[in-house]
């Protein structure tokens, strides 16, 4: 393996384990779970997007086949991570904030749509609040 | 030198897997010990892939695959229930 495929791999794999590092040090620094949700769906995410390709230009270099599995990965990741922080947004609104009292305004007849559709209806239950 | 920072990236993720435990044992509601288990699953994958460097086998992609799909699954799976009080409706 030449040396610059090396350089490739070694700065992809220090890039892609420092932000998996930052996603969690958010983790555990930021205040509140919605601010909290910011490092694990983006820098997390990127983190693990450098170590894929590092570990792909690896075995594309050493063995000079490209696979197709690291891709697949990073696509699924890709896809799932914004999904994933709008359902953990989305329960924790409906479980602990007030929609009378601890969301701004939104100018119009109703209020936000997770809570209440546009014809004045109450979507979800807000059952187990706590 | 590809060893000294693979050395350097399994240092980052485990150390970036304890401060997800932290958070799940301390979270102050449920969902964001749903949110460190999201996270420390996904970096259980970057682990794996780490690992699969540094053996130079390539067997482990199907493992990480297996795991980015179940954590999704689990994940939404468990948003649903608190949501809802159920999986499927």
């Amino acid at each position: 393996m030449s040396i610059y495929f090396e350089v490739l791999v070694v700065v992809h794999i220090v890039v892609g384990s420092f932000f998996a590092f930052i996603g969690s040090f958010g983790l555990i620094k930021l205040p509140d779970l919605m601010s909290r949700l910011h490092g694990p769906s983006k820098a997390t995410t990127l983190g693990l997007g450098g170590c894929l390709i590092a570990s792909m230009i690896y075995f594309a270099g050493t063995e000079g086949r490209f696979s197709i599995q690291e891709i697949l990965i990073t696509f699924f990741l890709f896809i799932t991570a914004p999904v994933t922080a709008h359902f953990i947004a989305k329960a924790h609104l409906h479980q602990h904030v007030d929609p009378h009292r601890d969301v701004p305004e939104t100018g119009g007849k109703t209020s936000w749509s997770t809570f209440e559709s546009c014809d004045g209806k109450r979507t979800e239950q807000l059952a187990n609040r706590n | 030198m590809i060893h000294i920072a693979l050395h350097f990236g399994f240092i980052a993720v485990s150390l970036a897997l304890l401060m997800n435990l932290w958070r799940l044992a301390t979270g102050p509601t449920i969902m964001d010990r749903v949110l460190a288990i999201d996270t420390m699953v996904i970096n259980s994958i970057a682990l794996i892939i780490l690992y699969g460097i540094w053996t130079q086998s390539a067997v482990y992609f199907e493992s990480a695959l297996l795991l980015a799909m179940f954590s999704f699954i689990s994940t939404v799976a468990c948003c649903r229930f608190i949501l809802r009080g159920d999986v499927i409706e």
